[in-house]
């Protein structure tokens, strides 16, 4: 079941929108922002709400790489592997992360603290390596810094 | 001209980093293009016009003339309607990091361009379609927007004038596909960022099927300049056969990596060399990306071609977004072309087979040379595949985009993937 709220939330998307099957992105955020992903109970219900079929909605969650149709940690970290990351030693910061978090790509920590994932460039390229952990932006990064930045994550 | 109008995009800009609100912006004279033509000073066409004139080309890449693109719009009671305009926010291209200042630093800068357009393309409705991962920018033109609906900058009968436009923000799902724009128009509607086969083009049947106009962000930033100060000025403003000021980027291995408003057909030497300071010790200068991961590279011998849409192509490049890459002799050029052709790979939407079957093909190739396992033949499939990328062969310009540099590489750095196959490892590990 959609809560209200999310419900209200995805209401005042569709107003703006000609078609309410166009709100399918907005709605599948919304609902990702209230439980942290997207479960198939969640499509269901989302795809009930917008008349959509939930096959059809699957192909939309499944293609956009900000939408989560896994669990996923408390905080997402997205490292960018992008060309300017990757010449300024991103490589580095991969290995670095994989070793303290103890996960690969893809992956939550045991204690359901971070996931770690690959990401296209962040448009941070005079500051690289950058990474953003949530919605936050974290940029000339080296091991020390990664590891003062995270302690704020808990 | 005086100096201080040689940097219209950024000039007012506050060093602090925080964005110009809606007082502000009106204090250094924003709003007024916006004001002068709704009251009357201009017709859409006279604005179409005024923009064609200072030969204003689209600042995502393409280099596209903004005003002939809005000539485009059918308009008029015939007419399909309701007709769109769509801001390009979606800043993805690898290595690009230019409209994210615009966005975060003078937000109402790019909705006043926005608002303009809409104007001359007689448009009912406007988006602005943003990157998730632009939380900044999100949050800063939202109460941008919000700003200017309050002063009736936006809404029904604009300041009296009879136009109206409501302009909302869409924050996308991510995936590098959405630049294009008609892969931003299917994600607009809700659906998969597949790009759209061309004809027909966005301006006659774009979002829902309505004339659409996609524009750049750094492109819309332009316009008001344009209509407050005139097509002469504008085009004065360029050193080479473009017009206006270019935000210019470098990232790698340069003393200051950054970001400068320059005269448009600044050459890159000295973009590098007086603004980024050169290359850092110990490192030499071996090629650069002009503008992102889909242009070609150059080398030594191109650096005094203005960067320009009309000049670069004389050193076998584009302009791009105008935000360059540098290679240096302490980086690997295969290992560089391995990392661009897993992001193409990667970001492929799967629709066209020679991109997605292509491209995996070709990273993984270079993979192996980078892992000492190259084989003889291995130069020949990677040149036959990039020659399976060019245009018309796919829907969109992802593919034809991963063949410039993958072909520039093997052209001027071919000694470096021959080493890798004859000595069975990277030479650089």
């Amino acid at each position: 079941m959609l809560t209200a709220e999310e419900i209200n939330e995805i209401e005042q998307e569709a107003v703006h929108y000609p078609r309410r099957d166009a709100v399918s992105i907005d709605a599948l955020k919304i609902v990702q922002r209230h439980r942290g992903w997207v479960s198939d109970e969640s499509l269901n219900d989302i795809a009930g709400h917008l008349g959509m079929s939930a096959t059809d909605l699957d192909s939309i969650a499944t293609f956009y790489n900000l939408i989560f149709r896994r669990p996923v940690g408390r905080h997402v970290i997205t490292f960018c592997d992008s060309v300017s990351c990757w010449i300024m030693g991103c490589e580095n910061i991969r290995e670095h992360l994989q070793e303290r978090l103890g996960i690969g790509l893809g992956e939550t920590t045991p204690d359901n603290r971070f996931t770690l994932l690959p990401t296209v460039c962040l448009g941070c390229c005079d500051h690289a390596p950058a990474m953003m952990v949530g919605g936050d932006l974290h940029s000339d990064l080296d091991p020390v810094k990664v590891d003062r930045e995270l302690e704020k994550y808990k | 001209m005086t100096g201080i109008a040689e940097k219209p995009l950024t000039r007012n800009m506050r060093p602090d980093g925080s964005a110009l609100d809606l007082p502000a912006y009106q204090k250094a004279g924003g709003y007024q293009a916006i004001r002068r033509i709704l009251n009357g000073g201009m017709t859409p066409k006279a604005v179409t016009e005024e923009v064609k004139a200072a030969n204003l080309r689209g600042r995502g890449g393409a280099g596209f003339p903004t005003g002939l693109k809005w000539s485009f719009v059918p308009v008029g009671k015939d007419a399909p309607n309701p007709t769109y305009m769509v801001v390009n926010a979606d800043e993805m291209e690898p290595g690009t990091f230019k409209d994210r200042l615009l966005l975060e630093r003078d937000p109402h800068q790019v909705i006043e361009g926005a608002i303009i357009a809409a104007f001359a393309i007689e448009a009912d409705f406007s988006y602005i379609f943003l990157r998730g991962e632009y939380t900044l920018a999100a949050e800063r033109i939202a109460r941008a927007i919000a700003e200017s609906y309050e002063r009736n900058y936006l809404g029904k009968n604009i300041l009296g004038s009879g136009f109206s436009l409501d302009l909302h923000l869409h924050v996308s799902g991510g995936r590098y596909i959405c630049g294009d724009e008609t892969g931003l128009l299917n994600a607009l509607e809700g659906k998969r960022a597949n790009p759209r086969a061309k004809p027909p083009f966005p301006v006659v049947v774009g979002l829902f099927g309505k004339p659409t106009v996609v524009n750049n962000v750094e492109t819309l930033s332009c316009v008001p300049h344009i209509i407050d100060h005139g097509a002469p000025w504008f085009r004065d403003l360029g050193r080479g056969k473009d017009a206006g000021t270019k935000l210019y980027g470098v990232s790698g291995k340069v003393k200051r990596p950054g970001l400068w408003e320059l005269p448009m057909g600044t050459t890159a030497r000295e973009i590098l060399e007086e603004h980024a300071g050169g290359m850092k010790d110990g490192v030499k200068f071996r090629g650069l990306l002009p503008g992102g991961s889909s242009t070609p590279f150059i080398v030594e011998q191109h650096l005094d071609t203005p960067m320009n849409f009309t000049e670069m192509p004389k050193a076998g490049s584009r302009l791009g977004t105008g935000t360059m890459i540098v290679l240096d002799d302490h980086t690997c050029p295969v290992g560089m072309t391995w990392n661009m052709m897993r992001f193409f790979g990667r970001e492929s939407c799967g629709f066209c087979t020679p991109c997605w079957s292509g491209l995996g093909w070709v990273e993984r190739i270079l993979k192996s040379m980078e892992d000492g396992q190259g084989k003889p033949g291995d130069l020949e499939r990677l040149a036959s595949q990039a020659n399976m990328w060019n245009p018309g062969n796919t829907f969109c310009a992802l593919a034809p985009g991963a063949a410039d540099p993958l072909q520039t590489a093997l052209k001027y750095f071919r000694d470096d993937f021959e080493r890798h196959i004859r000595q069975h490892r990277c030479p650089w590990r």
